[in-house]
């Protein structure tokens, strides 16, 4: 058995799938996406509603249909395999993955490049800060949406969300369509990190009530959560006394955010951003290890999934010409730096295109919501690369800035990218 | 008597909260949204709001028990609880084909709820 891939995918979601099949189309002979669910598609099969893929396919998909569209295109492929109930296990730094399931057993393939595609994961932090037992019956938002939408199981009858984040938004509306109650959405901040499309859609049209700054203080019930006690919350987010109030329910979905999934990237050392807390990536997706590329929400929680898969095909692109011997040498590189009101940016580095014509796609967060802004990205010499204005910026919303690659001189380094209210 | 709705768009990220005065007769009057879109958008949010349905229906011999379905057009935003009851009684066979059509005219509203996913037939399925 051959056991040399030019192009090992490590997730099959739509950043995987996109890397694959653009490996492939630059030249890679033989990709392997190795997933270990039992289907491709990632967190898409689970997310059933619509607003994927406006950018991408100028309409707007539910997440399955959205993955249907890659797996069509898969299927129309060949010189890509998958193995789907497969979970890697190990990672060396001489691209040697190690990976088992139920069809394969344990086994060890060789990948002339490595894409890491693994998505991200939830925060649970939230949870274990709840004081009060541990009844059964509390769930992450997105356990619970696979639960409902490809299980088949109701995570309760009464349920309370604690995080407004699209998810528990999104969750809130979906329960209620199974013919659950969802009694209250609770959030901690003082405004809802939501799209304002999901609070109308999801809680507005349904009655749902939304408690800004108020967070669950206690869980009440011995075997099953029987009730949540709530308080509000000062500007230090701290419960003020007298404010506590019950709500019963016999369900906790706590939505309290994302965060990329790097085990494998620790394992071969991979330099992190403490920003994104995923792995510093160049502009082509290659990380601080050669031969090491990395896209989707496993670099930064993407919002919008057809920026995961045009991340996808950078990845996946460079990851074949790597694979090829045609990377060259050690490139230049100037760092990419978040300046004022910026809190992160990807890619963290900048090496150049080759060919240098086209576009550099930057992706960023501010950090502060801003009304009317200028978001711009400048060389060491204060000379300005480009610059877009926009409404109003969010740091719940990830913004995109486009850059001439013609523009970029490299050791005119770093580059800063910053934010300022017009 | 006239009433005030206050209406929050959702068409672009600005979210302009616009006031719409209306009677018995209709729309007596629009303010506060930026542009003709969101003018438009308040309009049918207070004449005829509508929403797309989305939801998941059983599916016998494929590789989930559920399968993800949509509504062809936006339903009127009051009967998107009654069709996803309707649709949670709804069992169907695999093979599907994205876009198929699941249940034709649903409540008798003029729109199809179709298959928003592929699921072919499953060797390993649990029957049930
Ligand atoms: C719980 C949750 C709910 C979400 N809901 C929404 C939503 O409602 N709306 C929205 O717009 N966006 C949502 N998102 C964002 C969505 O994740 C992105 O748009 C996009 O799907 C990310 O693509 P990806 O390929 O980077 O990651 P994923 O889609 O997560 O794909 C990663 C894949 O890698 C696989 N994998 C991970 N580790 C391994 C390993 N060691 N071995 C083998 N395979 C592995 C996983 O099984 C998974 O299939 C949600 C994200 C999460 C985590
Ligand atoms: S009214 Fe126009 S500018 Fe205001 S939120 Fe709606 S679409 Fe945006």
């Amino acid at each position: 058995m051959n056991d040399f891939y030019d192009v090992v995918v490590i997730g099959g979601g739509p950043a995987g799938l996109a890397a694959a099949l653009s490996a492939r189309r630059h030249g890679a002979g033989r990709v392997l996406i190795v997933e270990r669910d039992r289907e491709l598609g990632g967190i898409l099969q689970q997310c059933i509603h619509v607003g994927f893929g406006l950018h991408r396919f100028r309409e707007e998909l539910t997440g399955p249909g959205y993955a249907n569209r890659y797996l069509r295109m898969l299927a129309d492929t060949t010189g890509i395999e998958t193995m789907i109930d497969t979970m890697v296990i190990s990672l060396t730094a001489d691209r040697q993955v190690t990976v088992v399931g139920p069809a394969v057993g344990l086994r060890t393939v060789r990948g002339g490049a490595v894409v890491l595609a693994m998505g991200c994961r939830e925060r649970t932090r939230g949870a274990i800060r709840i004081p009060g037992s541990r009844p059964a019956g509390v769930f992450t938002a997105g356990a619970a949406q696979r639960m409902v939408n490809m299980e088949g199981y109701l995570p309760g009858r009464e349920v309370v969300i604690l995080g407004s984040g699209d998810i528990g938004l999104i969750m809130a509306r979906r329960l209620t369509l199974e013919g659950c109650r969802v009694p209250a959405v609770l959030e901690i901040m003082p405004v809802s990190n939501g799209l304002t499309r999901n609070i109308v859609q999801c809680l507005d049209d349904f009655g749902i009530p939304l408690y800004l700054s108020h967070t669950v203080v206690a869980i009440r019930g011995q075997d099953r959560v029987t009730g949540v006690t709530v308080a509000r919350v000062d500007d230090a987010l701290r419960p003020v006394a007298g404010s506590q109030f019950d709500l019963a329910c016999d369900c906790l979905l706590l939505s309290v955010g994302l965060i990329p999934e790097v085990e494998l990237a620790r394992e071969v050392n991979l330099t992190l951003d403490g920003r994104t807390s995923g792995p510093v990536v160049d502009n082509r997706r290659q990380t601080s290890l050669p031969g090491f590329f990395a896209a989707g929400n496993v670099v930064h929680v993407h919002d919008l999934v057809d920026f995961v898969s045009e991340e996808g095909e950078i990845a996946g692109r460079w990851a074949a010409v790597f694979a090829a011997g045609g990377m060259g040498g050690e490139a230049r590189s100037a760092d990419v730096l978040p300046g004022e009101k910026v809190r992160s940016v990807v890619p963290q580095k900048y090496v150049g295109d080759g060919d240098h014509t086209g576009q550099c796609r930057f992706y960023l967060r501010v950090s502060q919501p801003l009304g009317r802004c200028r978001v711009t990205i400048s060389d060491r010499t204060g000379r300005r690369l480009a610059s877009k204005r926009l409404p109003v910026a969010k740091p719940s919303e990830m913004i995109e800035i486009d850059v001439q690659h013609s523009a970029i001189e490299i050791e005119k380094g770093p580059l800063t990218v910053a934010a300022e209210g017009v | 008597m006239d009433r005030q709705h206050k209406i929050t768009c959702v068409v672009c990220p600005r979210s302009c909260v616009g006031t719409i005065a209306a009677d018995g007769d209709g729309i007596k009057s629009v303010s506060g949204f930026l542009c003709k879109r969101g003018e438009e958008y308040g309009r049918a949010e207070v004449t005829s709001p509508t929403r797309m349905l989305t939801t998941t229906v059983r599916i016998n011999r494929a590789i989930l028990p559920l399968l993800p379905v949509v509504s062809s057009r936006p339903l009127p935003r009051d009967m998107l609880l009654t069709c996803a009851r309707h649709l949670a009684a709804v069992r169907v066979e695999a093979p599907v084909r994205e876009g198929d059509v699941i249940v034709k005219n649903i409540l008798g509203l003029g729109v199809d709820i179709v298959a928003a996913r592929d699921m072919t037939v499953y060797e390993g399925a649990r029957f049930d």
